[in-house]
């Protein structure tokens, strides 16, 4: 019988032959925290008996979701942190690298790693064909200690892409969908594996939007075969020698398939306060903005830069309408300064933010006021979650997210491209 | 945590409760100063929780609990307010395995039969919730084995400090 990607990967991992339901312990390959869970993660490390990192090299710390830090508190942390990873030797990655998942594509994710951050979008790296999946503080503190965690092999979703995108809409409008087709719990416990004709040719930026928030639908993981595209992506940050593909076998057991037509997509968001709480972008035209932000671990590559300097050039933001622009990670910023793109943003009346989570989950940078509406490219809409329970939240694509900026209201891209 | 029964009231809170309603994100600057983070537990879903729950009280939520961050400061603080379990249709997969490693028990079970302030007994090893006010009975989904061998040594830090490695 066949594997999947999931299993394909755990059974290497586990040196067992391993199937859906089967417990492994797994090696890890990467193991890290961000500032908000490292501190508790550090704790729980140091009340145990081992005192050492298994594989200081392979264990990561970064400073990115209050980055600079807004307060004293925080500011206690991050010295905290640091001090951990001058006494450990672990990697650091200071304010101003950029968001966590960002970087691991970027310089330390391969494909068939095994990889546990203490949060719950690590799934990104599903986009390079790693098994990476969010835990918590304790679990990881042990993984740093032992260098290994325990893992159940999930059941597999096929999630089968076929034909072209329109115009205006993409791999944002895509994963959207298919949370709302499913539910915010469609896929707990599951892995979500890509497949199809639409993935085969989907750039890694793209692949990374939608393994991203593959935990919205309460996967454990999104996975991506590692092809062409991943050869080429590897090559593009400067590790070619990391690639080695990999491909579910042709008669793998999934436990669901599910087919969507790209061409039959629409520009999506999430409405308050759930992401399964989906809409087409068309029907909420009368729905006004306070805050459009472009950015994240979701929507924060190069190209989104790309796609919203193109839609605001030689255009201005909304009266009374905050438009805020987060790169994802230094390199990104540097590369979207070179090519122009901050500059076209910047006179259009948006305003650039350091590379990190920003205003995402409420803790600096665009935290919303009592009644205010914000469309963001993000991952969450939770109640509260930038901040103020008060305040609106509607996700969607970087594209319908600054055509919304110049308009002030929710606004299918494709009326201003 | 074996042969033990738990008592309390229940809270009742809808499907979909987020980390962020447990604990919000804007509260990242207290997460060094845990008691002071356990004040703001459920706020954003119930602001008189905090006040009123007394120790052995349950949280009884609908369908996928504790979904969104991985964030173990929500199961965290939900054991600081003295919380004995939290009884849900279903859980997220992250913030089932941070109470287990926390040493909370999170019970799958049917809960819309549960009002809000009935008096509940539960037998963690029998199985069994026992709503005295209601004086009915309801099982719940066993926890997997090696997820029952942590929560009974009260977390996943104490068990490898026990056993050194996952004994199972």
């Amino acid at each position: 019988m066949g594997k999947t990607l999931s299993e394909k990967i755990l059974s290497a991992k586990s040196g067992t032959d391993a199937k859906a339901g089967d417990i492994v312990i797994s090696p890890v390959d990467l193991v890290f925290v961000q500032d908000t869970t490292g501190p508790l993660t550090v704790l729980q490390f140091k009340a145990g008996k081992k005192q050492t990192l298994a594989n200081p090299s392979r264990s990561a710390v970064f400073i990115d979701h209050a980055a600079p830090s807004p307060n004293r508190a925080l500011s206690n942390d991050h010295l905290f942190l640091r001090q951990f990873a001058a006494d450990t030797g672990c990697l650091l990655f200071d304010a101003g690298s950029g968001v966590c998942h960002q970087l691991v594509a970027e310089k330390l994710a391969n494909p068939g790693d095994v990889i546990v951050g203490a949060d719950s979008h690590t799934v990104t790296a599903g986009a390079l064909g790693a098994f990476a999946t969010g835990m918590g503080s304790s679990d990881i503190a042990v993984a740093w200690s032992l260098g290994k965690t325990w893992l159940r092999l999930p059941e597999t979703f096929k999630i089968n892409v076929t034909g072209n995108f329109r115009k205006g809409v993409g791999a944002k409008d895509l994963i959207l969908h298919l949370i709302g087709l499913i539910g915010a719990d469609g896929a707990t416990y599951k892995a979500l594996e890509f497949s199809g004709d639409a993935i085969d040719k989907m750039p890694m930026n793209q692949r990374l939007t939608v393994a991203n928030m593959a935990v919205e639908a309460g996967a454990k993981v999104g996975l991506f075969p590692s092809d062409k595209i991943t050869r080429a992506y590897l090559k593009s940050q400067g590790r070619a020698d990391k690639f080695k593909p990999l491909q579910p076998d042709s008669d793998a057991v999934y436990e669901r398939v599910i087919d969507i037509d790209a061409f039959k997509l629409e520009p999506t968001v999430s409405k308050p306060h759930t992401v399964d709480n989906t809409a087409a972008v068309k029907g909420l035209k009368d729905i006004k903005i306070n805050q459009a932000f472009i950015g994240t671990c979701t929507n924060g590559r190069l190209e989104d830069m790309a796609e919203a300097a193109s839609i605001l050039k030689g255009k201005k933001v909304h009266e009374g309408v905050r438009l805020l622009v987060c790169p994802a990670s230094r390199k990104i910023m540097l590369e979207a300064n070179r090519a122009g793109y901050t500059n076209t943003i910047i006179e259009a009346g948006g305003l650039i933010l350091p590379p990190g989570c920003a205003a995402c989950l409420g803790l600096h940078q665009g935290i919303l006021g009592d009644g205010e509406v914000c469309i963001s490219t993000a991952n969450r809409n939770f109640k509260g979650r930038m901040g103020n329970p008060e305040g609106f939240i509607y996700l969607a694509s970087t594209a319908t997210a600054a055509a919304s900026a110049i308009t002030g209201r929710i606004t299918d891209p494709r009326e201003v491209l | 945590m074996e042969h033990t029964i738990l008592k309390g009231r229940a809270f009742k809170f809808g499907d979909d409760i987020s980390t962020d309603l447990i604990i919000a994100g804007k509260y990242a600057s207290l997460r060094s100063n845990l008691p002071e983070l356990a004040k703001h537990v459920m706020e954003d879903a119930n602001p008189e929780f905090a006040s009123k729950v007394q120790p052995g009280d349950f949280i009884v939520g609908g369908s996928n609990f504790g979904l969104g961050s991985s964030r173990e400061h929500a199961p965290l603080v939900i054991k600081m307010a003295g919380v004995s379990a939290v009884l849900a249709k279903s859980f997220a997969r992250i913030f089932f395995r941070n109470a287990i490693n926390q040493g909370l028990p999170v019970l799958i079970c049917d809960t819309d039969k549960i009002g809000e302030g009935d008096m509940l007994e539960v037998s963690l090893d029998e199985g069994v919730i026992h709503n005295v006010t209601k004086n009915e009975k309801y099982s719940f989904t066993r926890i997997p084995p090696a997820m029952l061998s942590i929560l009974n040594e009260g977390g996943l830090i104490p068990y490898i400090n026990k056993y050194g490695d996952f004994k199972w």
